[in-house]
């Protein structure tokens, strides 16, 4: 999946001439709700290909509302969203569906896995609506709860597995249609710490691999492993550690530890 | 500015139908009680529809079997109040009509019927004498329960065959027993098994022409003359049926065809049916609320996973194909569970009546042609519902 050439002189990152195409890039988006509510208040961002990113901030900070957005589950209130070279503002409902078959991958907290059936069936589920066929879905869905360490796992109702083994199916659910994105919101927040790290790992694979992840964490720890961390307040991003060098080690950036200590939950 | 045309896949029939079915899958109680509505509805209405096409069957076999061919002409009174007697001649006269292809007659005989001489002359059996000749069995299709029918020998002597009816309210079972016809007594040859053509005649003792003349004081005028004809021309002869057998008195003569009492049976029951029907169709519109109701409930528990599907790709299309789909195999279930038992009641019902069952393929098919727009028509709105509901709305409700 190549994102379509985009136009670099906008792009408001930092430019590399040897800089990989952008997956997601955000221009003055804002997303306010009836009521007054200004849960986005003009950000701009910039994300490459192949890039794992850590979005923090307090509680109602915006970052699931920012999250919705590069999904493509909800649509700005004003401002341009990019995504896989797609602009959002443009598509129909049912091409911004057919964007989220193709190129997006969701993992969310709380795993939304269908009960009665098999953790198989559930990851096959992930490739219903982009066209291919239950044979094709099937092998393709063993294959991807083989990657995820679940390959003794297939036949198991969702229901009986554990939080993290459910977390691991959600992954593997996500990951098998091959996305662009992976979009993941506080996946390790309905974890204890053991299964909070595997799923972590496995995270940190898929970006290996090449995958584009954007994680929200309310983690310090986590969040300070990842190569690049956004820190959202009150609807705008009031930190970006950047992309990781050329080196491929993160950029070091301000951080300090005052303002950890701001993401209690209000 | 964008890459290649986005175009949302369609789901196959086959994905569409195992979509639909997952969500019943789960919730296996509820599909069963909501499915139960619609059986009932579909089943009452195939049974009903079954029961009367049967019973309508098996009358019309009777008839089949009985003939519509048969007519009668009965000697009535004449304008003036009198009694009317048929020429001796009226059954040659009838065999002359040219389609006519057996004509017999019968005649009242003025003779009280007495179990014995112990019971006063007074007291009426409620049975009457006719005369009848050895053909008349043939004519009208009847056949003799016990014992045997008058034959060319009987028939001169005091032997008496008596109608069902006649036999019990003498109180007897079986022949070989005397009677009095006036104060002459006659052996009982035998019993007849009921007439359906003619059921005034299971009332009647049935002696022969020559012994009610012999001994009775029969004066050999016939009151009923009994025809068959070919089939299509019934109703010619029934035209020229009361001139033939009392020329000049055609107008005190009464012609009628037996068959059209069983035919007209066939009609009786036609308001029952719609009743029954009705009711049906009350159960039916009740088991498409439950359908409707459980499906709205279904959205409502359901919207994480409408969230979670539109998250994977689905489209609002596809969220409505499958509710819709979900809340057609609902219906669907019950309709064919309904049309089943419907089915097995007919059969089961018709058995005990010694029926032939006939469950007609129409109702069959409409029975699930009703079922399947009561699936839409229940689903559509929910289907709707769901559709609409915002992704971000549907999984933050989790
Ligand atoms: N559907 C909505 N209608 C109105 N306001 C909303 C809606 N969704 C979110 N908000 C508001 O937008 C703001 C940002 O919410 P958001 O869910 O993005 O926060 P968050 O950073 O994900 O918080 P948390 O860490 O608690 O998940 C909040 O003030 C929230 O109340
Ligand atoms: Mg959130």
């Amino acid at each position: 999946m190549t994102p379509a050439p985009t136009d670099r002189a906008m792009t408001p990152a930092p430019t590399d001439p040897a800089m990989p195409p952008a997956v997601i890039e955000l221009r003055g988006a804002t997303k306010s709700y009836p009521g007054g509510v200004h849960a986005l208040r003009g950000v701009d961002l910039r994300v490459a290909q192949g890039e794992l990113v850590a979005i923090v901030g307090p509680s109602g900070s915006g970052k699931s509302t920012l999250l919705n957005l590069l999904g493509t589950l909800d649509r700005a209130t004003s401002g341009e969203v990019r995504v896989a070279g797609y602009d959002v503002n443009r598509l129909s409902d049912a091409q911004l569906s057919a964007l989220r078959a193709r190129h997006i991958g969701f993992v969310f907290q709380h795993f939304h896995l269908a009960p009665g059936r098999s953790a198989q069936d559930n990851v096959a589920d992930g490739l219903l609506y982009g066209g291919a066929g239950l044979r094709e879905r099937r092998a393709r869905a063993r294959t991807a709860l083989e990657e995820v360490g679940l390959g003794h796992r297939i036949d198991h109702l969702a229901h009986q597995l554990s939080g993290g083994e459910k977390q691991r199916v959600a992954i593997a659910r996500a990951l098998v249609g091959d996305p662009d994105l992976l979009l993941a919101d506080e996946p390790t927040g309905a974890l204890d710490t053991a299964s909070g790290a595997l799923v972590m790992n496995l995270i940190r694979q898929l970006h290996a691999a090449g995958t584009t992840v954007c994680v929200i964490t309310h983690d310090n720890d986590i969040a300070d492993s990842l190569p690049r961390r956004i820190r959202f307040r009150d609807g705008e991003i009031v930190d970006d550690s950047g992309p990781p060098g050329p080196s491929g080690s993160p950029a070091e950036h301000t951080d300090s530890p005052a303002e950890h200590t701001e993401e209690v939950p209000r | 500015m964008s890459g290649p045309a986005l175009r949302p896949a369609r789901l196959s029939p086959a994905d569409i139908l195992r979509t639909g079915a997952s969500g019943l899958r789960t919730r296996r109680t509820r599909v069963v009680l909501s499915a139960l509505g619609i059986a009932i509805g579909i089943a009452t209405m195939v049974a009903v529809v079954g029961l009367s096409t049967s019973s309508r069957a098996d009358l019309l076999a009777r008839l089949d079997r009985l003939g519509t061919n048969l007519l009668t002409a009965e000697a009535g009174r004449n304008a003036l109040g009198q009694d009317v007697k048929l020429p001796k001649s009226a059954v040659a006269m009838v065999e002359r009509i040219g389609p006519v292809q057996h004509a017999t007659a019968t005649g009242a005989v003025d003779a009280r019927v007495r179990r014995s001489d112990a019971v006063p002359e007074e007291l009426a059996s409620g049975v009457t004498v006719q005369a009848a000749r050895p053909d008349l069995l043939d004519a009208l299709n009847a056949r003799v329960d016990q014992g045997s029918w008058l034959n060319p020998a009987s028939e001169r002597l005091p032997t008496v065959v008596l109608g069902s009816v006649a036999a019990e309210r003498l109180g007897l079972t079986a022949p070989g027993a005397k009677i009095l016809l006036n104060d002459r007594w006659y052996v009982v040859t035998g019993i007849l098994a009921p007439i359906e053509l003619v059921p005034t005649l299971d009332r009647t003792a049935l002696v022969g022409y020559p012994s009610a003349e012999r001994y009775l004081g029969f004066d050999g005028h016939p009151t009923t003359v009994f025809e068959r004809s070919t089939d299509a021309s019934v109703e010619a002869v029934q035209g020229v049926l009361a001139r033939t057998v009392s020329p000049g008195d055609e107008g005190s003569v009464k012609v009628s065809r037996p068959s059209d009492a069983l035919a007209a049976k066939a009609a009786t029951d036609k308001g029952l049916t719609t009743l029954m029907l009705g009711l049906g169709a009350v159960a039916l519109l009740v088991g498409g609320v439950g359908v409707a109701n459980t499906m709205v409930i279904s959205v409502l528990e359901r919207r994480s996973e409408i969230g979670l599907r539109r998250a994977l790709g689905a489209t609002r299309g596809s969220i409505r194909i499958q509710f819709l789909t979900e809340s057609l195999l609902l219906s669907a279930l019950g309709g064919t569970a309904g049309a089943a038992l419907g089915a097995i009641a007919t059969f089961a019902f018709a058995r005990t009546q010694g029926w032939i069952a006939v469950v007609p393929p129409w109702s069959l098919a409409g029975g699930l042609g009703a079922t399947l727009v009561i699936g839409v028509v229940a689903g559509l709105y929910p289907a709707v519902r769901a559709s609409r509901l915002h992704p971000t709305v549907a999984l933050s409700a989790s």
